[in-house]
């Protein structure tokens, strides 16, 4: 049998002065100076009010992080490596080794959670609990799915922008959740780094397969936006289903499918399409929007709520750009 | 007629925003090597927020260089911001720095491109702020 070795094909030499996309570097600069380490926050700050949560609580807490935990691995170890070979620029491919290294952290994270508040039974039990809840896997498996090789590319970024801006979010309300009642209030600073991340991550892939979409027919267009919005009716269902596990014994489950909807339009909005669910169904409590943009109150001047004029807070601006 | 004027990059989510609105409006082009939009009229300033972690860099450079011609920024009535709440403290943070920096009034923020609720509340309140019923351009 004959050898038909193929040599390697070598990469060419990244220039980030020679841009084919301004996004890549945009997008680069803000997550590079975005980066954090667990270690930044004061985690052991939660002791004392970790201990004032129910076994319950506590359960349905370290659950929801076990989830959130696999979900990050799955991003660090399949999603963002799967999207480098369809990267249209090799900055692109880069700032996707970011996003691959940030889930890491992440995930990470949430074993500095543990290793701070929880017992190592505790913890040994909740990922026993992630490895066989059926809902979990279920979600788990249908990102995989579109994230296999030779998979369809666009496809994989609607999944991943369905990860990264929908499917976190049935977790992050639990610590938004206890922020607003002042409960276990680094966490949620350490939770709110990761929602800060995420949000960039989904804004970016979401851009790039709105650029790809262009390019595309409109038959194509019209087949990927049926994907995009049967895939979500799908994961909802999955999601419905997760949240009645984790939140009917502590009662939230109503309040968590609202945050589920509102999510899941702004996923939508990432990949450019409108949005699936009505204001109506999207309404969040608003304890649970001020715990995710503390001190950022919503301006409306036209209703008369808020300050029409803001004062107070000094905010960063680069003096140098504005002349006047 | 009053107007409307606003920055939308590449990623198009402001873009949405106004085209919801179904109003005329004019865009701050992403290219400096774009000719900025004439103006004679008041108007009112539509802008994203591109924000790091410590808020800076907020306002995108191309709208602080079409605000820094003072003709340009004598025109400025209001301003209103879009951004997304999962950033913090910074959501919607390029409305409050051009509020302050131009001392206008920060008229409304919403996230991304919006919500049928929020195209609403912007159309009705632009029509108040300007005094005149608004006919769609």
């Amino acid at each position: 049998m004959k050898d038909t070795v193929t040599s390697p094909a070598v990469p060419r030499a990244i220039n980030w002065n020679r841009l084919q996309d301004e996004k890549d570097l945009e997008v680069w600069n803000r997550l590079t100076v975005n980066f954090w380490l667990p270690e930044k926050v004061p985690l052991s700050n939660d002791v004392q009010s970790w201990a004032t949560l129910t076994d319950a609580e506590k359960q349905l807490t370290i659950r929801v992080f076990t989830g959130l935990t696999l979900l990050d691995t799955i991003q660090n170890s399949v999603g963002a490596p799967a999207m480098m070979p369809d990267a249209q620029t090799p900055h692109e491919e880069s700032v996707l080794t970011n996003i691959a290294f940030m889930e890491a952290v992440h995930a990470r994270s949430y074993s500095s959670i543990f290793s701070t508040l929880c017992s190592t039974r505790e913890v040994d039990e909740a990922f026993r609990w992630s490895d066989e809840n059926p809902h979990l896997q279920a979600k788990a498996r249908a990102v995989l799915e579109t994230y296999a090789a030779g998979a369809d590319p666009l496809k994989r970024k609607i999944a991943s922008v369905f990860l990264e801006s929908f499917l976190f979010y049935s977790g992050f309300y639990l610590p938004m959740y206890w922020s607003s009642r002042a409960k276990l209030t680094n966490t949620a600073d350490l939770i709110r780094l990761i929602i800060r991340d995420e949000a960039v991550h989904g804004y970016y892939i979401g851009y790039k397969f709105q650029r790809a979409l262009e390019r595309e027919s409109e038959e194509r267009k019209a087949e990927l936006k049926d994907y995009a919005f049967s895939l979500l009716f799908e994961l909802y269902d999955i999601e419905a289903r997760y949240t009645e596990e984790l939140y009917d014994g502590i009662g939230l489950t109503e309040e968590v499918k609202a945050f589920l909807h509102y999510n899941a339009n702004k996923a939508l909005q990432n990949l450019g399409f409108e949005a699936l669910f009505p204001p109506e169904a999207a309404e969040v409590n608003p304890a649970i929007m001020a715990a995710l943009s503390p001190d950022s109150e919503n301006h409306d001047f036209f209703s008369g709520s808020g300050s029409s004029y803001v004062i107070g807070k000094a905010v960063a601006t680069e003096d140098e750009d504005w002349d006047f | 007629m009053s107007g409307l004027v606003y920055f939308s990059s590449a990623s198009g989510n402001t873009a949405r925003f106004v085209a919801s609105l179904e109003r005329a409006a004019l865009r701050i082009p992403v290219s400096p090597k774009d000719q900025a939009p004439e103006l004679c009229d008041p108007f009112v300033l539509i802008c994203p927020t591109y924000a790091d972690g410590e808020g800076r860099g907020a306002v995108p450079k191309q709208v602080i260089r079409f605000l820094n011609d003072p003709s340009r920024r004598a025109l400025l009535r209001g301003v209103i911001a879009g951004g997304n709440r999962n950033f913090g403290e910074t959501f919607a943070l390029a409305g409050r720095v051009i509020a302050q920096k131009c001392n206008v009034p920060l008229l409304y923020s919403f996230e991304l491109a919006g919500t049928t609720k929020d195209f609403a509340r912007v159309n009705d309140g632009l029509d108040a702020f300007w005094g005149t019923p608004c006919l769609t351009a």
